[in-house]
């Protein structure tokens, strides 16, 4: 079936015209906002939950915000990080996009390692999500944030490994992907943004 | 044989049959309180104002269906008659004003058939505590001092004020010939407000699915004269037994078509404690069975 | 090793659900025999199980739409039975345990395995068609979201055979859905399906949005779309809207079930009202997202079969919009019970009367499509008269209901369910129904037996007013939904009339079912050469039946509303005459059909807590996702040479048929 079709290659013209191209990037925006809303719901499902402590701590007892403020600050600065690497794809040099990009990585690893030590901490000190609709709420938000998070780095190590082992430089799909991540990613500061202000400052008033 | 087909002819005539058929009980449309009065009013005043439009709209659906069939070549045909300004401007202003004027009554009626709004009697109203249970309801008479399970009585002509809560999953507690129904559901008090006017052992049941055992949880509610009412809390006072905090777990345990109990004391307090054991911390529980 | 399960979760001591198992697996051991003995596996593969072209992933979400019908109606029809004679004392034959199954398990399926693949597999084989595109946005999503629907349809019959289904109602209230309450796995099963099959659709809402929205032929401004592209289009504004509310929603509960969590329990600060509130906010524009698309296809088969215009595109247009957002502010209607104040209650009950007039308007703009026009009798128009009658009394009782004073006596009873299958049958099936009439010859190149079809419209619609006209009453008569038994001897006639009207949509469907068998039989006879049996008015009847696998050779160029009909009307369509063009399209894939499987293999294993089982087939669902993401030889082009051999041989298959007819005709005179 194949040797009756022409391969892809014998029409550079084309390469947009249909399939992936600039409407991936739109899908993947859409998908954003979908996500927008599925983190709304959460945020709602915070909202109501955020008082009922069933006895157990409040937001005050257990937000160390200097802490929080760390894990913060390694987040925002991972999107200034992708930022850079994103004008060297544009440029189309590999090794500084792989540079910058590995600098993300670690930020990113950074942040999920210390909310990991954060949950693993609450856990074992007895206020684990099963204490009271507050820490449900707690844990799920966080957490699922903190899932993005991961999803973003498999992705980045995915697309990495990916450029990487092809060597001819950083193609059409390969753009767009890295279009979407740096869409992801950007998208994941601004939810933590939200976390940061609506969980943890406004939990330990 | 003639027993059958009478019970089949009901089905004859099923279309619209809700309001010609005197014979069938339709316990809405028959209320027995104030309330109830209200809402069979109300059901019945939205359905004349709907049937404007809806009538001609069945009616023109029909006739134009026949009127224009392809084979009646006399009929007007317009293949591209497709914008009329008057014609779009009935079709909305039509709807609308129905639906402004049914805006209206709900507002009202929503704001008068509140079921926590307290129902104004020279009489003072009789509470009532309901808590919904696995399955069956338990009802608690906090003035004086009673505990039912699966009946109530009630002076008529006296407004009776509800409390309402479950010890289980959600329920909605319903008495189809005084009116309105409510949730009840756990850790929660929702409220209900009703009156009967005509004495009668009426229908009560459970609304809202609530599990095995749902299709048996119903109550008798017993509209009375007062003298029927105290008659009636008498006897539940001789019955015997009474309910504390330590036979409460016996009756709250799951149970399917249970009859009418009575309790001749109630441990005081006890519908607020059924509300506040949800208030502290996580209980646990073993495979759907509650630990005390 | 298997978690939870073990050989006492399969159902031996039950004989009707080992019947219905043993049935089904009989059917599906029978056509996977009849497959391999015809030695049909690789043209299966090939063809179908690896497609990612439009119209085939279409045919299979209607397939699996219509099987799903017969199951849900199977559930349907136990129903009546039992509610028929389990009365005074009787228990009838389906205990409780049983019966609360079959109830839940109806409207799942009927919800989301029967009528969501019925639009979804409507829309795929229609929307690209209509807008002149080749395909979707997303060919490789597209096959995605339908193998993780036809995986889910999977698990929920899985669960007849091993375990149980939930026994909460199609919404899984809790906390009845809590473990407290419902230990078993029934409730299990319902997240698992609905939340895999609840990923597909919301990726078909990204899909067909972006499709509709940047694949559009030139010329096809947004006010020259096809109505039933609007409605499509409004439709995946709402699943994108709504489904990440049903995701989150069964995940808190899933928390709760799996981690102990207190998002819905009575204790430790849960909140039942929550659930109630989330599940209501994707629940009521589900509804919506069921019905537009049948509005779509109404709009589609009256112009068509009035020969005539649509009247009030525009209008139509505008009241579809305003459906959709006004969709997603009324979802308090249905708990006006919970003790809301009066303020809110009012509130919600206008907002959902205010949804009555721009539908009112589209009623009212059907009507004067036929007023004036030349309806020809067909199938598809039959379906949409009986939707106009049927749907406004289900109109009228939806505004009743949504007075918070009568709801306060009509919620939850049989007026309820008597309500929502009006206009869920009335309106949402109809429909589906008169999209499969009307569409089916586009899809395979031959109408469907018409007189067969119209049997079975004339049953479906008498059974719906035998079925469901006694179940107003009923609710009139204070009798609640989900009743296993009852002592109340005045419902039992009743009770009985909607039995009987069940059996009379049971021949509705079974002449469904040999309509299709009898159509496949006369298929030559049924032919249709010319791509636009009905005389239609939009693109999809421009191309040939069934259309080539790049739907058009050249892209179509849009002038007007109703292209196809205004190019036949001006004398626009020319026969091509120049070169063809390369042409783009996406290579088949396997990957979506391993996606889904790894998916509901990891279903299966959360089900029972077989934690090593769903860890495997959640680690190969992401890596066959990564494995695909590095085949950059995704697409290809079909030359010119081989676009103009396709339209050639069409040409001449034509120009056959009719030499032949001519002949055949010559010959009898």
């Amino acid at each position: 079936m194949d040797a009756t079709h022409e391969s892809l290659a014998a029409h550079p013209e084309h390469g947009e015209h249909h399939g992936p191209g600039p409407n991936t990037v739109f899908g993947f925006w859409l998908y954003l906002m979908t996500d927008c809303i599925l983190f709304a719901t959460l945020f709602a499902a915070f909202a109501v939950a955020r008082h009922q402590f069933a006895d157990g701590p409040s937001g005050h007892d257990i937000f160390d915000l200097k802490y929080v403020g760390v894990e913060t600050l390694l987040l925002l600065v991972s999107s200034c990080t992708y930022g850079l690497a994103m004008l060297d794809a544009y440029r189309n040099r590999t090794s500084g996009l792989v540079l910058w990009m590995g600098i993300t990585f670690l930020l990113g690893l950074g942040f999920i390692g210390m909310e990991v030590n954060e949950f693993s901490h609450l856990v074992a000190e007895g206020h684990g999500p099963d204490q009271s609709a507050f820490l449900s709420a707690f844990f799920t938000l966080v957490g699922t944030h903190g899932l993005h998070v991961t999803c973003g780095l498999i992705w980045m190590v995915v697309l990495m490994s990916q450029i990487l082992i092809k060597k001819n430089g950083i193609s059409g799909p390969y753009m767009n992907r890295l279009m979407c991540l740096s869409l992801f990613w950007h998208f994941l500061d601004i939810v933590w943004i939200c976390v940061f202000t609506f969980v943890y400052l406004m939990g330990v008033q | 044989m003639k027993n059958r087909i009478s019970r089949w002819l009901p089905g004859a005539g099923a279309f619209g049959a809700a309001f010609l058929l005197g014979g069938c009980q339709l316990d809405v449309l028959d209320p027995m309180g104030n309330i109830g009065q209200q809402e069979k009013s109300l059901i019945i005043l939205s359905t004349w104002l709907m049937l404007i439009v809806v009538v001609p709209v069945i009616s023109l659906t029909l006739l134009f269906a026949w009127r224009y069939r392809a084979t009646n070549t006399q009929a007007t045909y317009s293949p591209n008659w497709a914008h009329s300004r008057p014609v779009e401007t009935v079709v909305w202003a039509v709807p609308i004003a129905i639906i402004a004027v049914l805006a209206v009554i709900t507002w009202q009626t929503t704001h008068s058939l509140d079921p926590y709004k307290p129902l104004t009697s020279s009489r003072k109203p009789v509470v009532i505590d309901v808590v919904a249970l696995d399955w069956k309801w338990m009802f608690i008479y906090p003035e004086q001092g009673i505990a039912t399970v699966n009946e109530i009585a009630f002076p008529i002509g006296t407004p009776i004020e509800f409390h309402i809560t479950s010890d289980s999953v959600m329920n909605s507690f319903f008495i189809p010939r005084l009116g309105s129904q409510i949730y009840a559901m756990a850790g929660m008090e929702t409220g209900l407000h009703l009156i009967a006017d005509k004495p009668g052992r009426y229908f009560g049941e459970s609304a809202q699915f609530s599990g095995a055992g749902f299709s048996d949880m119903h109550f008798n509610a017993i509209a009375t004269t007062d003298a029927g009412f105290k008659g009636w809390v008498d006897q539940v006072r001789h019955s015997g037994r009474n309910l504390t905090n330590a036979n409460y777990s016996a009756v709250a345990a799951p149970s399917e078509k249970v009859p009418a109990t009575y309790f001749a004391q109630v441990q005081p307090g006890m519908f607020d404690q059924i509300i506040a054991k949800y208030r502290g911390k996580a209980m646990h529980f073993n495979s759907g069975m509650k630990a005390e | 090793m298997l978690g939870k399960l073990t050989w006492a979760d399969i159902p031996f001591d039950n004989p009707i659900e080992m019947g219905a198992v043993l049935f089904m697996g009989g059917v599906v051991a029978v056509v996977l025999g009849l497959v391999t003995w015809y030695r049909q596996w690789p043209y299966l593969w090939r063809e179908w199980l690896t497609s990612v072209d439009h119209k085939k992933i279409g045919v299979m979400y209607i397939l699996l739409a219509l099987v799903m019908l017969l199951r849900g109606f199977s559930d349907a029809i136990m129903m009546r039975a039992q509610q028929a004679i389990a009365h005074d004392g009787a228990p009838g034959y389906l205990p409780p345990h049983h019966y609360d199954q079959i109830f839940t398990a109806h409207g799942v399926i009927m919800i989301f395995f029967m009528a969501m693949p019925f639009m979804i597999g409507l829309m795929n084989i229609a929307v690209p068609l209509q807008i002149g595109a080749r395909d979707v946005a997303f060919p490789f999503l597209n096959s995605v979201s339908f193998w993780l629907t036809a995986v889910s349809v999977g698990l929920v019959n899985i669960s007849l055979a091993i375990g149980e289904f939930a026994q909460t109602g199609w919404l899984a209230y809790p906390p009845l859905s809590e473990l407290q309450y419902s230990p078993g796995v029934g409730v299990d099963y319902y997240i698992w399906s609905l939340q895999i099959s609840g990923i597909g659709t919301l990726l078909t809402g990204i899909n067909f949005f972006v499709t509709i929205l940047k694949m559009r032929a030139p010329g096809m401004n947004y006010m020259k779309m096809p109505v039933f592209v609007w409605t499509a289009l409004c439709t995946n504004v709402l699943i994108m809207a709504a489904f990440p509310i049903l995701t989150v929603t069964l995940g808190l509960l899933t928390l709760d079930r799996y981690l102990g969590m207190h998002f819905f329990t009575n204790d430790a600060g849960g909140n039942q009202m929550m659930y109630v509130n989330l599940i209501w906010a994707w629940g009521h524009p589900e509804v919506y997202i069921l019905i537009l698309p049948a509005f779509g296809v109404f709009s589609e088969v009256v112009a068509t079969f009035s020969k005539k215009h649509l009247f009030g595109y525009a209008a139509m247009v505008y009241a579809t919009i305003s459906i959709t957002v006004l969709s997603f502010v009324v979802w308090l209607h249905h708990f006006f019970t919970m003790g809301s104040g009066a303020n809110v209650n009012a509130f919600f009950g206008i907002t959902t009367m205010i949804i009555a007039i721009p539908t009112g308007v589209k009623v009212f703009n059907w009507l004067f499509t036929i007023f004036r026009g030349r309806v020809e009798f067909h199938t598809p128009i039959l379906w949409t008269i009986g939707f106009m009658v049927t749907f406004t009394i289900g109109g009228m009782t939806g505004v009743l209901l949504a007075v918070p004073g009568a709801d306060y006596v009509l919620h939850n009873s049989l007026f309820l369910i008597a309500h929502f299958h009006n206009v869920i049958i009335g309106g949402v099936l109809f429909g589906y129904v008169a999209g499969f009439n009307y569409w089916f010859p586009k899809a395979f190149g031959f109408k469907l037996n018409e007189t067969i079809g119209k049997w079975s419209f004339w049953f479906w619609l008498s059974g719906f007013y035998v079925a469901f006209m006694p179940l107003y009453v009923l609710g009139f008569m204070g009798m609640t939904r989900r009743m296993n038994h009852y002592d109340n001897p005045a419902w039992t006639p009743w009770l009985e009339v909607a039995a009987v009207g069940a059996c009379m949509i049971l021949v509705g469907i079974v002449l469904q079912v040999t309509q299709i068998v009898v159509s496949i039989r006369q298929r030559e006879a049924l032919r249709d050469w010319t791509g636009d049996p009905w005389g239609g008015r939009t693109l999809e009847w421009s191309t040939s039946s069934p259309p080539p696998f790049y739907n058009f050779a050249v892209t179509p160029h849009v002038h007007a509303l109703d292209e196809f009909c205004d190019a036949k009307e001006r004398g626009r369509i020319a026969k091509h005459t120049g070169a063809y063009e390369d042409i783009h399209m996406p290579r088949n894939t396997p990957a979506g059909l391993f996606i889904a499987v790894f998916a509901a293999i990891m279903g299966f294993a959360l089900i029972w807590h077989i934690w090593w089982m769903a860890a495997f087939g959640f680690l190969a669902m992401v890596t066959t996702f990564i494995v695909r993401s590095c085949n950059d030889d995704i697409d290809y082009y079909v030359p010119a040479s081989e676009v103009a051999r396709i339209e050639g041989e069409h040409e001449r298959a034509v120009a056959l048929s009719l030499a032949n007819a001519r002949v055949a005709a010559a010959v009898r005179a």
